[in-house]
């Protein structure tokens, strides 16, 4: 046996073109944020990446402000051909700086290079390429003979695609005539910013596009401001179930796209070696921090051992480390709290009585860290069954029967996305039509695609993200 | 130095298949039963691996170690019909020593040529280290009668070959008739006496990933040394999904039998970056165990000479023409 050893393959650093601050951009400004500033770390390093100014309550006012005006002034009158040269435009220099903007997203993130340039990056471009197309044929949609823009919306996202989940916000607000106000995750805050600034190179009018960075206490200002018409969400279920309340009879349009906790069925029929792959890119794919991560595999009884071998052989070779290293498959977990909440969830699986399996591969010595680990011999009644981990740990289950695994794969109060494995058509579609789950993935798993809708069911949330009927979450028609 | 290439290790006897496999090729019908039931390929995830395996970046020192795994893995070829026991002499010539400015360059681990030339290699590479491997069996389209086929392999044999390169009766397989397959395997495998052999499948002439699958089992089952995916004289020969899906067939008869038994990725494979995209699919499709010329081997005549440019940049910062390496 040859030693092989890949040579560390980094790209570099500088391609990032990291300033040491950033600030909000309000009114197609950058500005002094009135909040306390915060510092973004490199949870790969945990060194301090950069300083960025966050938002006061007033900053949030005069953010809905200028947005309420660039509505009503520039961006709401605007021919719809028009609208679209500019999202066109963005989405151009997007693709453009690709290599920069994965750079910083990978070390803002912890994500490995290998996804945020060949996934994170340009799937945000293809959605702004996508939605510049729908600017002047919203009439066509199928929603309505003269669907109207909503007006200001309001979005928060997440820490675990951002700059895609800023695209797939910003795409179709600004696609349908609406004018936004974003804020990004507290611990990822940087390409929503370096966004901005292309807005802002594309001449984007003033007021369209704002970004807020700063903590729960902005997204909560901004969710609860009455000069919205529409607010955005992705994020925890527990946050969304309060912004829900928030907006109760506000008379405010809401979407959420929360949690999930994935079922991949795996019949004895399937292609195995690609149900491996499936199953190890369903669940390690961003370190497990995806909302449609397929964190439970139900493999059925018949192949399990067999399955469960291959699987683990197919893990041992998943390289964890460097997220700037091209070679690196699992990246670093995207902050403290986060790797905590991980290691009580796999100490509550041990707890319970699971077995856990985890790679023998090296981990870095420093920096924010987890092993890619299974656990077998789960029950439906196990934490690590039910709670949403986000993060590189499977629950392996196993059923009898199709009929037994469609009623594991819904037991469960988060319906967001499904994996089916099989050879079979026939029995792919009468699984995919049990499933409740707003996305079902057939002999593959988390592939996204602008024109393909994104969404939940029950604790995933409502409303579609892409896609023609997308559209609808972004109009009044 | 020269490194000797070790002849394939043996690794089975046909006569007697492993336990586990013992009666799958009793009859026809239990043969078409076991390779209709080995699970299926799905086209899209297979390719969608192959496609992120070529996005692994292999730089500087691992780079240049496996630029030598591949010179080492090497059968370098010639067959074609202007073939002359001269232009086999020259070949041999650069078999063993491929960079003579560069002696640590290792020896190739075979030469590669028709029969009735075998013999021209076989003193060329006397004491060498470098194998001696003759196509056989009507190469490439194998549309001869089993005693022409043979005779064919009796006299590759005969004239020194250590390997015998067999075509599989296509015709045979696309129309199901897999018990005929695997018998002329079986009479190949004898006529062998103790050359090793490889089975071509001709991958692009078979109806797909599940029927690669299945002919590489029917290979193996047969008492194939190592299965092979392409004569060179059919385009597409060896691709990265194709050659994954025959690394997975070797990594699953090794978990079923214990046995180790290789692959041959021929034909297409003439850049150095193709090589290592290959490389990499063996170590981490099949494992490590098969980055060793006994258990992988390129089949290519300009593949060789790509190599040696690109090891000659990694050491000289450089790179330089095709005119300053000697080429066979």
């Amino acid at each position: 046996m040859v030693d092989w050893t890949y040579a560390p393959a980094p790209e570099s650093a500088a391609i990032a073109n990291l300033q040491p601050t950033y600030r909000p951009f309000v009114d197609g400004k950058f500005v002094d944020g009135g909040g306390e500033p915060l510092k973004t770390v490199n949870p790969a390093t945990e060194e301090v990446l950069a300083e960025v100014g966050t938002a006061s309550s007033a900053d949030v006012d005069t953010a809905v402000a200028a947005a309420r005006r660039a509505f009503e002034t520039t961006w709401g009158p605007m021919p719809g051909a028009e609208r679209a040269k500019y999202i066109y435009r963005i989405a151009r220099i997007v693709a453009e700086r690709a290599r920069e903007l994965a750079v910083l997203e990978s070390l803002d993130n912890g994500k490995p290079i290998r996804e945020s340039r060949d996934v994170d990056v340009p799937t945000a471009s293809a959605h702004l390429f996508h939605h510049a197309g729908w600017a002047d044929k919203l009439e066509y949609a199928g929603l309505g003979p003269a669907p109207k823009p909503l007006g200001v919306v309001g979005s928060v996202i997440p820490w675990n695609f951002p700059l895609l989940m800023a695209a797939w916000k910003v795409a179709p607000a600004l696609a349908c005539g609406n004018t936004i106000v974003l804020k990004p995750a507290e611990t990822t805050p940087l390409t929503a910013l370096v966004l901005a600034e292309i807005a802002a190179e594309a001449e984007l009018p003033p007021g369209v596009l704002n970004v807020l960075p700063g903590a729960g206490d902005v997204g909560a200002a901004i969710v609860r401001n009455t000069g919205l018409n529409k607010v955005a969400f992705t994020g925890s279920t527990d946050v969304g179930k309060e912004i829900q309340r928030t907006l109760a009879g506000t008379g405010r349009r809401l979407t959420l796209e929360l949690g999930g906790k994935a079922a991949n069925i795996v019949y004895d029929d399937a292609p195995l070696d690609q149900a491996v792959e499936g199953v190890v890119d369903g669940i390690f794919f961003n370190q497990g921090h995806v909302c449609c991560a397929g964190s439970r595999l139900l493999v059925q009884e018949s192949i399990a051992d067999e399955f469960t071998e291959l699987l683990h052989r197919r893990i041992e070779t998943l390289r964890v480390g460097d997220p700037l290293d091209k070679n690196t498959d699992v990246g670093a977990i995207n902050s403290r709290a986060q790797l905590d909440r991980i290691v009580d969830l796999a100490a509550a699986g041990d707890e319970e009585g699971a077995q856990r399996w985890t790679s023998s591969c090296p981990l870095p010595e420093r920096g924010l860290f987890f092993p890619p680990t299974v656990f077998s011999g789960v029950e439906q009644t196990m934490r690590v069954a039910r709670e949403e981990i986000f993060g590189p740990v499977l629950s392996v289950l196993t059923f009898r029967t199709p009929e037994e695994a469609v009623a594991k794969a819904n037991n469960t109060p988060y319906g967001l996305s499904a994996g089916i494995w099989t050879d079979k058509g026939s029995k792919a579609l009468w699984t995919a039509q049990r499933v409740r789950a707003g996305v079902v993935w057939t002999n593959t798993f988390n592939r996204f695609d602008p024109t393909s809708p994104f969404g939940g069911y029950r604790e995933s949330g409502f409303g579609r993200e892409g896609g023609r009927i997308g559209l609808e979450a972004y109009l009044d028609a | 130095m020269t490194r000797t290439v070790p002849a394939p290790r043996t690794t089975s006897d046909a006569s007697s298949p492993h336990p586990a496999l013992a009666d799958v090729g009793r009859d026809e019908r239990s043969l078409r039963r076991f390779l209709h039931g080995l699970p299926g390929v799905d086209q899209v995830g297979l390719e969608r691996r192959a496609a992120t395996l070529a996005t692994r970046s292999i730089k500087k020192e691992s780079k240049l170690q496996a630029i030598d795994m591949a010179v080492s893995m090497i059968d370098l070829t010639t067959l074609e019909g202007a073939d002359t026991p001269g232009k086999v002499a020259s070949l041999c010539a650069q078999a063993r020593r491929p960079d003579p400015d560069y002696p640590e360059v290792p020896s190739v681990a075979a030469v590669c040529v028709y029969p009735d030339l075998a013999r021209v290699a076989a003193e060329r590479l006397a004491g060498s280290g470098v194998n001696i491997a003759a196509v056989a069996t009507a190469f490439p389209a194998g549309r001869s009668s089993r005693e022409v086929k043979l005779a064919d392999t009796a006299l590759a044999v005969e004239n020194g070959a250590t390997e015998i390169d067999m075509v599989i009766d296509r015709g045979a397989f696309l129309t199901g008739r897999y018990g005929e397959v695997y018998e002329e395997i079986v009479a190949v495998k004898e006529a062998c006496g103790s050359a090793h052999l490889k089975v071509i499948l001709e991958t692009g002439e078979l109806a797909g990933y599940d029927d690669v699958r299945r002919a590489s089992w029917l290979a193996l089952l047969a008492g194939a040394d190592v299965i092979k995916t392409s004569t060179g004289k059919i385009s597409p020969a060896a691709t990265l999904p194709v050659v994954q899906v025959m690394l997975l067939a070797v990594r699953d008869w090794h978990r079923v039998t214990g046995e180790l038994r290789g692959v041959k990725a021929a034909g297409g494979i003439r850049a150095t970056k193709d090589a290592i995209r290959h490389l990499v699919a063996v170590n981490e499709v099949a494992g490590p165990e098969w980055l060793d010329p006994d258990l992988f081997r390129f089949g290519a005549s300009s593949l060789l000479n790509d190599l040696l440019r690109q090891r000659r940049a990694q050491l000289e910062g450089h790179y330089s023409g095709s005119e300053y390496i000697g080429s066979a």
